[in-house]
């Protein structure tokens, strides 16, 4: 028995880690966030070849083939380090649909292209977790209509991956006739997010995502991910904090020696350190088809968002009046933390559904 | 990541799973230290299932430290409505404390009749002026020839009314700085010079005493470790107190029971669990409670796999533990609206009143075993670095 990573998969992250500080620091984020995409693209293509874009693609298609745990793992490094680059839907949501559903003609047209960084594929999901101002789409002899909102990974994307009500997934190109895309502008301007607007769009379906479990899969994958990005992103909240109490003095004393100053930090890290754990267990129950794997994943994205929302609070708190600057940039962790929250259904939404998977109806 | 235990372990679950079976129907009443309370003691420890890795000398099972099996063990019997083995402070702290820090006589002396369940300890550390201030204790310890004095007062001393034993924190070198004065002593209850009172508690119990000690004399050798090492002695217990307060496993149980409840109670014949901020309140509690849960997981691997680090992991189990099942009975009584209140043997009873009175008793948790303000300090000194409370002229 061995509950934890392994070396591999620790010296992954301590990669990815040191390839973000190196060339993703404050400043290269700042210029993303203020519209530069050539620094995007440079750090897009660096993570490419850390292999990730290959991570979940399976070895016969060109890829490594790895597991959720790793996935998670490779996402929380990228939310510590408020990574702007597409992963959770490109790499992780759309390479696993496409393998679980797709024909021999899309997963060799795909699978390949994905793993080998050549293509971006969004994902857009939120309609079938919870559709907002009645947005929809419907697929009618080999066409899509209508309109999804909050795609992940969707700008400049190749491809999109799109969900109807029923949980039937189809993909479509971006260069089809028919498609209008709109940017929206989120709090987090470190991943970006569209709306497609759909009018008779050629599209094909993954055939085998008329079995529901399928796009169950990719909802799990996807909101592990955004889980795991938090953890990684409130831990660096959690250490900014220390170190700034350790930095800053009042009152002729470090702040970090008041107790309500250290009560906070206490209180980040009681809440924070079982997430790392929790996030290991819920990716190791999808990756070993436990029975809970569904409910762990569910309860997982919304305890982890609700601790983030705590840890983002208090640790602009701690920081005083430089937490709520932007120069400081703390602001990026928040807001990175606020989008995963939302993204995929709000901890309200998917507690419901984890009351649904135990019977509770019954 | 592997949470098997491994094929070997199939065996030796098999072996649990038919010993609970065979005993399924024992049940267990009369008072502690009744005699059939300490056969079932002692059949426990004969197979394996309590004391397992306490050596055969002084009383226990002998077997090897086998983590994966102790687990195993508390896995079966948590499925079962079997009798536990009994717990309690002599178990849980004198043992450990004894094993690795107590004289040979010491060992042969009081582990056996502990684990049997024959001798009842409380623990005598707390006292009026010396709460979460324990190191400024005051109850006088004096050589005088071959026996201690014992001289002051100690409080909130659970189960001292049943106990033959105390384990008791004395300062014997009062000129020494307050850490350094303190030493640990085994005193017998029957003493001279003992009046136990009774304080009632808020759940109408009365587990917890207050001690006045008036010229207590106990042999000298009741000393575990050197005079002046009392604190250290007692730290090494402590560890193992808050370790075992709160079980996210056992709160596993409890969230079993809650659903049941929420699933049976009802609002203008509505299921309690139907009402959506009821089952959102229920539904955050499990998301913490299966944190906690891996979080156990964690601390167990690290015991198991050498090098694997869990320090702030474990800090954090009592301060987590404890609020959490406190919240749970919480919302259990909330459930219950009007009828949670109910108590003692009034009509509509849910439950034996099991839920208020829990409810009541981890508030004591949260109090007791360190206050968990006091674990927030440790947990921001110990774990995270931060600097220790500034020292006040004369604490
Ligand atoms: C159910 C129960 C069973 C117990 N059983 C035993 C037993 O068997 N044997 C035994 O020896 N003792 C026992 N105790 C005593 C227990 O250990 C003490 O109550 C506890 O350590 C707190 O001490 P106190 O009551 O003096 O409170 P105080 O220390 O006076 O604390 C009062 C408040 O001040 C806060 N406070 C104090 N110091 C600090 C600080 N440095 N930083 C921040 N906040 C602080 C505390 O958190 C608390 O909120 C038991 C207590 C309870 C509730």
């Amino acid at each position: 028995m061995y509950f934890g990573l392994s070396e591999e998969q620790k010296s992954l992250e301590e990669n990815i880690s040191k390839f973000l500080s190196d060339n993703a620091p404050l400043d290269a984020i700042k210029a993303v966030a203020d519209g530069e995409e050539v620094k995007a693209d440079e750090i897009h293509k660096g993570i490419i070849e850390l292999g990730l874009s290959g991570l979940m693609v399976p070895e016969s298609y060109g890829g490594l083939e790895l597991n959720m745990l790793f996935a998670t793992v490779v996402s929380s490094a990228l939310g510590a380090g408020t990574a702007p680059v597409p992963y959770a839907g490109a790499y992780v949501m759309a390479p696993i649909a496409i393998t679980l559903a797709g024909d021999e003609d899309q997963k060799n047209e795909w699978l390949p292209k994905i793993a080998g960084g050549e293509k971006v594929i969004g994902v857009g999901l939120s309609e079938f977790v919870g559709a907002r101002e009645d947005a929809g789409i419907e697929f009618n002899k080999g066409k899509v209509s209508g309109r999804s909102l909050f795609l992940i990974d969707g700008k400049n994307a190749d491809a999109y991956l799109l969900a109807n009500k029923s949980g039937e997934l189809f993909l479509i190109d971006s260069s089809s006739k028919g498609i209008t895309v709109t940017e929206l502008v989120t709090v987090d301007k470190t991943r970006t997010s569209i709306e497609l607007t759909l009018d008779k769009v050629d599209a094909t379906l993954l055939p085998g995502s008329s079995d529901l479990s399928v796009i169950e899969k990719v909802l799990d994958a996807g909101r592990l991910m955004l889980s795991a990005d938090t953890v990684g992103a409130s831990q660096v909240m959690l250490d900014k904090a220390v170190a700034y109490s350790l930095e800053r003095k009042q009152f002729g004393r470090l702040i970090g020696s008041f107790q309500a100053v250290k009560h906070m930090c206490a209180e980040m890290a009681a809440e924070l350190e079982p997430c790392h754990s929790m996030i290991w267990h819920a990716a190791h129950s999808q990756d070993s088809s436990a029975e809970d794997a569904r409910l762990m994943a569910c309860q997982t994205k919304a305890h982890i968002s609700e601790v983030g929302k705590q840890i983002s609070k208090t640790s602009t708190e701690v920081h005083g009046g430089m937490g709520f600057t932007d120069e400081l940039g703390l602001h990026y962790w928040f807001k990175r933390i606020g989008l995963n929250r939302q993204l995929l259904g709000s901890p309200e939404l998917i507690r419901e559904e984890a009351g649904k998977l135990q019977g509770f109806d019954q | 990541m592997d949470l098997e235990y491994g094929p070997e372990y199939d065996d030796f679950r098999s072996e649990v799973i038919n010993f609970i079976k065979e005993n399924e129907g024992v049940k267990l009443s009369g008072p502690m230290r009744d005699e059939s309370r300490v056969n079932w003691q002692q059949k426990l420890i004969d197979n394996g299932y309590f004391a397992r890795s306490v050596p055969k000398e002084y009383g226990g099972y002998g077997g090897d430290m086998d983590i994966i099996k102790l687990r195993i063990i508390a896995e079966e019997f948590a499925k079962s409505p079997i009798p536990k083995a009994m717990g309690g402070q002599g178990i849980q702290m004198l043992v450990p404390t004894l094993l690795s820090l107590g004289t040979e006589e010491q060992k042969q002396q009081y582990i056996r009749p502990t684990l049997r369940g024959e001798m009842i300890w409380c623990q005598g550390y707390s006292e009026p002026n010396s709460g979460s201030d324990l190191a400024s204790l005051q109850t006088k310890g004096e050589l005088d020839g071959d026996e201690w004095v014992i001289n002051g007062q100690k409080i909130w001393t659970s189960t001292a009314q049943l106990a033959q034993m105390c384990f008791i924190l004395v300062r014997t070198e009062p000129d020494a700085p307050k850490h350094q004065g303190i030493s640990y002593l085994l005193m017998p209850m029957d003493s001279e010079g003992i009046d136990r009172r009774p304080i009632k508690q808020m759940t109408g119990d009365s587990d917890f005493n207050e001690l006045f000690l008036t010229d207590v004399r106990i042999p000298a050798e009741n000393i575990v470790g050197s005079r002046g090492e009392g604190w250290q002695v007692a730290n090494a217990t402590l560890g193992h107190e808050r370790g075992s307060l709160a079980d996210p496993n056992v709160t596993q149980n409890r969230l079993n029971s809650l659903i049941d409840l929420m699933k049976t109670e009802t609002i203008d014949g509505q299921r309690v669990i139907d009402k959506p901020i009821f089952r959102d309140r229920l539904l955050s509690i499990q998301g913490r409670l299966m944190a906690q849960q891996s979080n156990a997981l964690r601390i167990l691997s690290s015991q198991i796999n050498e090098g694997q680090d869990a320090t702030l992991a474990k800090f954090i189990v009592k301060l987590q533990g404890t609020e959490l099942r406190h919240e749970l009975e919480g919302l259990a009584i909330d459930a219950m609206g009007e009828l949670g209140t109910l108590y003692e043997d009034s009509p509509h009873l849910r439950d034996h009143g099991a839920w208020q009175q829990t409810y009541m008793y981890y508030l004591g948790l949260i109090i007791g075993g360190g206050t968990n303000q006091i674990q927030k300090n440790i947990i921001s000194e110990r774990a995270l670095g931060m600097p220790k409370e500034p020292k006040v002229q004369g604490a």
